[in-house]
């Protein structure tokens, strides 16, 4: 009997079969198919998105499941050029769970959604036995009103370098060090942050923006080859150009992972018109100094990434496989 | 120590310049060399390296990798993991192992589909990680999974020796550490019949570093005094493989044979004494250890010396635990590339019906496998 092991839910290869195979095949319509963060509904005026939260820690350095639940659906939202506007919430809570802790999750989701402009206009909540979840499971689905139209993972072509807005691989790094209890008495800590504030300059600025994504699950790595396979281009990076923090480098020495595969909760990667991108990297320079632009596109191999080294030799950059880091987000 | 950052750990070991310096070197000095030389990097963290580093693409032709069978993961048979498997399905127990070991499929399936099926599996980073489990769940019982070679079996005589003193009652051990030297010399031995019908001969061993920070560099000393094959001990950095090969080419341009370590910063000749001396008071060696792909090789694996067998997983579920020999799958050409006999895409199932998510062979199983390498990172050489 197959069942699903944890490598399904890695933001990665196994992740994307099950998503094709089981859930494609069933609700399989042209909006779905799109695979964009976020769906683009109503004339293309609104976007529309959900996300589910397990975190494990719940609390962690740098944010909380709250503070994740809120900046996760508005992130993919913001990412179709969208202003988050209204959010469902949905918390299924174990028994035993305690009150303060609650409380204090749903202050952050509060202090999120005001960075957004957001309100939460629907909720359920259900408790559940001891052991039939791991403390609390936040839902949260979000609309937003899309600001500029056209923004989509499918239309990335040679005209275009890819950008990231700040150095990588920070949330999963986070959760890791700490779900293994390894101290370090550093700055490491989640980039988890809402990521409309800076969409919104981009926008404002009149910047030509072909595609954007947040690099959660499967991180850098999966946006790029999604990107690579939805737009049929092959994308080269420069593997000096990206940036990674020393913490986060030496988290990956330690536990053996690489930063482009780890998850993000507050970085996106841009594909901006080549005569826009340093105007792009000044404005996200303003938010994060680490942004930069990190490569750019060609028909060398397509379908795929490609990571050229700093002493002359390349190789693909591959989907992330098999079981990553479990609930991160 | 307040100061010693993480990036120490790899800083300027990876320097783009310092790589291009010793390309040069090397480029200069193989035009020397009088043939080709094949060089066998024994581990699979020198795998990796070299692979995800492009290293070969920045080598002279006449400079070949042979990607040994140095993968504590890859090498596990069936057998073994079958023991895994059925250790995890026992009432009231956890199983407990290293990171990879999880997903390598025995002939009922992996670690990972137990634990799909209800078993209690779990991955740790240290075995001395075992005592936080056995302490939080007494009425469990620990089993852990050991696997490795040199390198991490100190940690589990460690954890071995505290369970002694501290009478834990709940961790018990189920041994598979292995030694590198008697595999090096079960590789160099068992090829001569086959030596003339390949072109594969293993000029140099480029050794494990990590292994000699324990047994230090004196397990190595025969292969260039009995066998004439010259052995660099080095580090897992870019830069400790590029200035390895180097010394290695250089000895032969020299016509020198030796035992050299590349890794001065940890490695000595005796290595680490009380470690050996903790490894030596826990464990002995057994006759024969079946290696994945490569069959028995003589007294190349460790179990618990026989005044511990209380601890031993292995005699305490003896009666469930399955004995049967199990053939390597039919199609896989595993033991060739341990042996250095064929490269992974030689492989008809390579890619196709053996990828790293549903591996068929010992090379694709592990990242530090030699397929799994080639797999994920070798498809631009």
């Amino acid at each position: 009997m197959k069942t699903i092991t944890l490598a399904h839910g890695n933001g990665g290869q196994e992740n994307n079969e099950l998503i094709s195979k089981v859930f494609y095949k069933a609700f399989k319509n042209d909006i779905l198919e799109k695979s964009e963060d976020a769906a683009v509904i109503h004339n293309g005026e609104l976007a529309f998105s959900t996300d589910s939260f397990t975190v494990s820690p719940l609390f962690f350095p740098g944010s909380d499941i709250g503070k994740l639940a809120v900046c996760g659906t508005c992130n993919d939202l913001a990412m179709m050029g969208a202003k988050p506007k209204y959010l469902t919430c949905s918390v299924i809570i174990e028994e035993g769970f305690d009150f303060r802790s609650l409380e204090k999750i749903v202050r952050s989701m509060k202090k999120e959604l005001e960075v957004n402009g957001a309100i939460v206009v629907s909720g359920d909540t259900k408790v559940v036995p001891r052991g039939s979840v791991d403390k609390i499971f936040i839902n949260t689905t979000g609309i937003g009103e899309i600001q500029k139209k056209g923004i989509s993972s499918n239309n990335i072509t040679k005209k275009d370098v890819i950008l990231v807005s700040r150095d990588i691989g920070a949330h999963g790094a986070t959760i890791f060090a700490s779900r293994e209890g390894i101290d370090m008495s550093s700055s490491l800590q989640s980039d988890c942050a809402s990521l409309y504030p800076q969409v919104k300059a981009l926008i404002d600025a009149d910047i030509k923006i072909t595609a954007l994504r947040d690099a959660t699950r499967g991180g850098v790595a999966a946006v790029l080859n999604e990107w690579a396979s939805q737009s049929n281009i092959c994308v080269e990076v420069e593997e000096d150009k990206i940036p990674i923090s020393d913490e986060v480098n030496g988290i990956c020495e330690l536990l053996g992972f690489e930063a482009m595969a780890l998850a993000n909760e507050g970085t996106f990667v841009l594909a901006i018109e080549k005569e826009d991108a340093s105007k792009a990297l000044e404005i996200l320079k303003r938010t994060n100094e680490t942004a930069s632009i990190i490569g750019t596109v060609s028909d060398q191999y397509i379908g795929k990434v490609v990571l050229n080294s700093a002493w002359g030799t390349k190789r693909f950059l591959e989907l992330p496989t098999g079981e990553l880091l479990p609930r991160i987000c | 120590m307040n100061n010693l950052e993480l990036k120490d750990l790899y800083d300027g070991f990876r320097d783009p310049d310092t790589i291009k310096a010793y390309k040069k070197i090397i480029e200069e000095d193989a035009k020397k060399l009088t043939h080709p030389i094949n060089i066998m990097e024994v581990c699979g963290g020198h795998t990796h390296t070299i692979m995800k580093y492009g290293i070969p693409q920045i080598l002279p032709e006449n400079i070949n990798f042979i990607h040994g069978p140095g993968c504590p993961v890859c090498i596990m048979p069936k057998e073994r993991i079958d023991h895994a498997y059925v250790l995890s399905m026992q009432e009231d127990v956890i199983l407990v192992t290293l990171g990879d070991m999880i997903k390598v499929p025995g002939s009922n399936g992996s670690l990972q589909d137990a634990r799909s099926k209800g078993a209690d599996v779990r991955f740790i980073y240290s075995p001395l990680d075992c005592l936080k489990i056995a302490d939080e769940n007494k009425d469990k019982k620990i089993i852990f999974f050991a696997i490795g070679f040199e390198t991490t079996t100190p940690m589990t005589a460690a954890l071995i020796d505290t369970v002694i003193k501290q009478d834990i009652k709940n961790i018990f051990f189920h041994i598979n550490h292995v030694t590198v030297p008697e595999v090096m010399r079960e590789l160099i031995d068992s090829r001569d019949e086959h030596v003339d019908s390949y072109n594969h001969k293993i000029d140099a061993f480029l050794g494990p570093s990590h292994v000699s920070v324990i047994s230090g560099s004196k397990i190595y000393e025969e292969f260039p005094r009995d066998y004439k094959i010259p052995v660099v001990v080095g580090g897992f950095e870019p830069v400790d493989v590029m200035q390895s090969i180097s010394m290695i080419v250089k000895q032969f341009i020299e016509n020198r044979c030796e035992l050299e370590v590349e890794y001065k910063r940890l490695v000595s000749y005796d290595g680490n004494i009380k470690a050996q001396n903790l490894i030596a008071k826990y464990f002995e060696k057994i006759n024969l250890f079946k290696w994945r792909g490569l069959g028995n090789v003589k007294d190349s694996g460790l179990k618990l010396r026989d005044e511990f067998a209380k601890y031993d997983a292995e005699v305490i579920y003896k009666d469930v635990l399955p004995i049967a020999e199990i053939e390597d799958h039919k199609l896989c050409i595993c033991g060739d590339i341990l042996r250095g006999m064929a490269s992974p895409p030689e492989c008809t199932i390579f890619g196709t019906a053996c990828k790293p998510s549903t591996p068929i062979g010992s090379c694709m199983v592990s990242s530090e496998g030699a397929c799994a390498a080639y797999y994920k990172y070798g498809n631009l050489l």
